[in-house]
């Protein structure tokens, strides 16, 4: 099966590529539209800085045809600033419009003096269930680093909380686009069983 | 919750082979890189880190032929380092698939590139390494080009420094306990931890559980390096964490 991987010139996109080999589909690096367009499931991955990524989006038509991708009920996960170019909008670089698809905004993790960026293994408590964590129990260590937060408008739209400073959405989920604060392609056997639960909706159109 | 504490596993890598020695002498052959890399990842290790100890160019090439095979296998963070001089060594490391360097000598040399590599790839992947020598109570001495060189610089001065100038982390050795299995430098890891605002990987001595449990706790680090303890067999990083975890220590389990 094939997944396109998203690539809008902005962060290493290759450990995202080995892991989904190692899952045994094959990724194939989307920089253009068309290329995104002819694949049934997608991960948009990225780090940096928000507006960055946005820029880098659209200067490649790429938010366009995520946008399509999506609203097509086709699988996509956001990772790390993947996830956050998700929500409606962020500030880091400046308040920026993002891919509007799940109501709310990116902002600086209030971290009460805690180190920033927030880099390490720390745990994620689930919320409710989803076809992501299935199988994974609520609690499990994932590997972060980052600084930023979103906050979405719908709590019903956050999967998995994370405290560091305060509580954050660690997963988010709407439909079937999924978002993720934590790198899974760096969080072992767990962070391996869900990309593959993510990977496994590939095969199954709604 | 909270952030956990690491256990790292280290490769000192000569010719792509992982090699040990006592106090940065006397390397003898601990095995297959990738083998070995995997088993700690399989076993729940929460980092790898990988050291250059070779000089030539060719052993470079080797380094990073082989940092690549491992990171197309293992999927946690990965930090890799030895000889790194400049922005351009750092970023070649980073594209063979770390996800950190370390930096040593030649931040010692010119503390500048710390600020260079920092600004071109995030204060999270830049790591400081500090080799630290006691020269007197509450007092150890930086040496540089493995553990050989006197700086007259000091330890604790030179961490902080260091991460004022875009350190995210810093790595320290204590080149005493290197290799003896008698427990790490308590002294030295809690002057650093308690002086700098970036984690401290304390480094040289664990022999035993206890030892770990005490950098973790009394010598206030983030996370602890393993080489001897675990290369030659005695144990596990799964058996080292089950003790923490009992000990109430916050740590990813496996």
């Amino acid at each position: 099966m094939k997944v396109a991987v998203i690539d809008y010139g902005r962060g290493n996109i290759h450990s995202v590529c080995k892991a989904v080999t190692q899952l045994g589909a094959e990724p194939v690096i989307a920089a253009e539209p068309t290329a995104v367009s002819g694949q049934g499931i997608a991960i948009l991955p990225g780090t940096g800085a928000f507006s960055d990524a946005m820029t880098g989006l659209a200067a490649r038509g790429l938010d366009t045809a995520v946008r399509g991708f999506a609203a097509q009920g086709k699988p996509l996960l956001g990772i790390c600033l993947g996830m956050q170019a998700l929500m409606t909008q962020g500030d880091e670089g400046g308040t920026r419009a993002g891919l509007g698809w799940i109501p709310g905004t990116t902002r600086l993790l209030r971290a009460g003096g805690r180190k920033l960026p927030h880099t390490g293994w720390n745990s994620v408590e689930f919320l409710r269930g989803s076809d992501l964590t299935a199988g994974i129990p609520s609690q499990t260590y994932f590997y972060f680093a980052h600084s930023y937060a979103v906050v979405p408008e719908d709590g019903f739209d956050v999967i998995g909380l994370t405290c560091y400073g305060e509580r954050f959405a660690a997963m988010i989920g709407r439909g079937r686009i999924w978002g993720v604060q934590f790198h899974p392609e760096k969080s072992g056997r767990q962070g391996l069983r869900l990309l593959a639960n993510f990977l496994s909706l590939g095969g199954d159109p709604r | 919750m909270t952030l956990a504490r690491r256990l790292i596993p280290c490769l000192d890598i000569r010719e792509g082979r992982v090699v040990k020695g006592v106090g940065f002498r006397a390397l003898v052959d601990a095995g297959d890189a990738v083998r070995l890399a995997a088993a700690y990842d399989a076993q729940g290790a929460d980092e790898l880190a990988f050291l250059d100890i070779t000089a030539s160019t060719e052993g470079r090439r080797t380094f990073t032929d082989l940092l690549q095979r491992v990171a197309e296998q293992v999927f946690i963070p990965v930090t890799a380092g030895g000889g790194v001089g400049s922005v351009e060594d750092a970023g070649r490391l980073l594209r063979a698939g770390a996800d950190k360097v370390t930096v040593n000598t030649a931040a010692v040399d010119r503390p500048e590139l710390l600020a260079e590599a920092s600004l071109a790839y995030g204060a999270q992947c830049i790591v400081l390494a500090i080799d630290a020598a006691r020269r007197e109570p509450g007092r150890w001495e930086v040496f540089t080009h493995g553990g050989t060189r006197p700086r007259g610089l000091d330890a604790v001065e030179w961490a902080v420094k260091a991460a004022s100038l875009g350190a995210g982390e810093i790595l320290l050795t204590s080149i005493d306990a290197d290799g003896r299995q008698a427990g790490y430098d308590l002294g030295l890891t809690r002057a650093v931890a308690e002086s700098v605002p970036v984690p401290v990987i304390a480094s040289g001595g664990a022999g035993s559980a206890q030892h770990i449990l005490k950098v973790l706790t009394e010598g206030k680090a983030d996370a602890a390096l393993l080489a001897s303890l675990l290369h030659f067999g005695r144990t596990t990083v799964r058996e080292l964490k089950s003790v923490l975890a009992a000990a109430g220590v916050p740590i990813r389990a496996c």
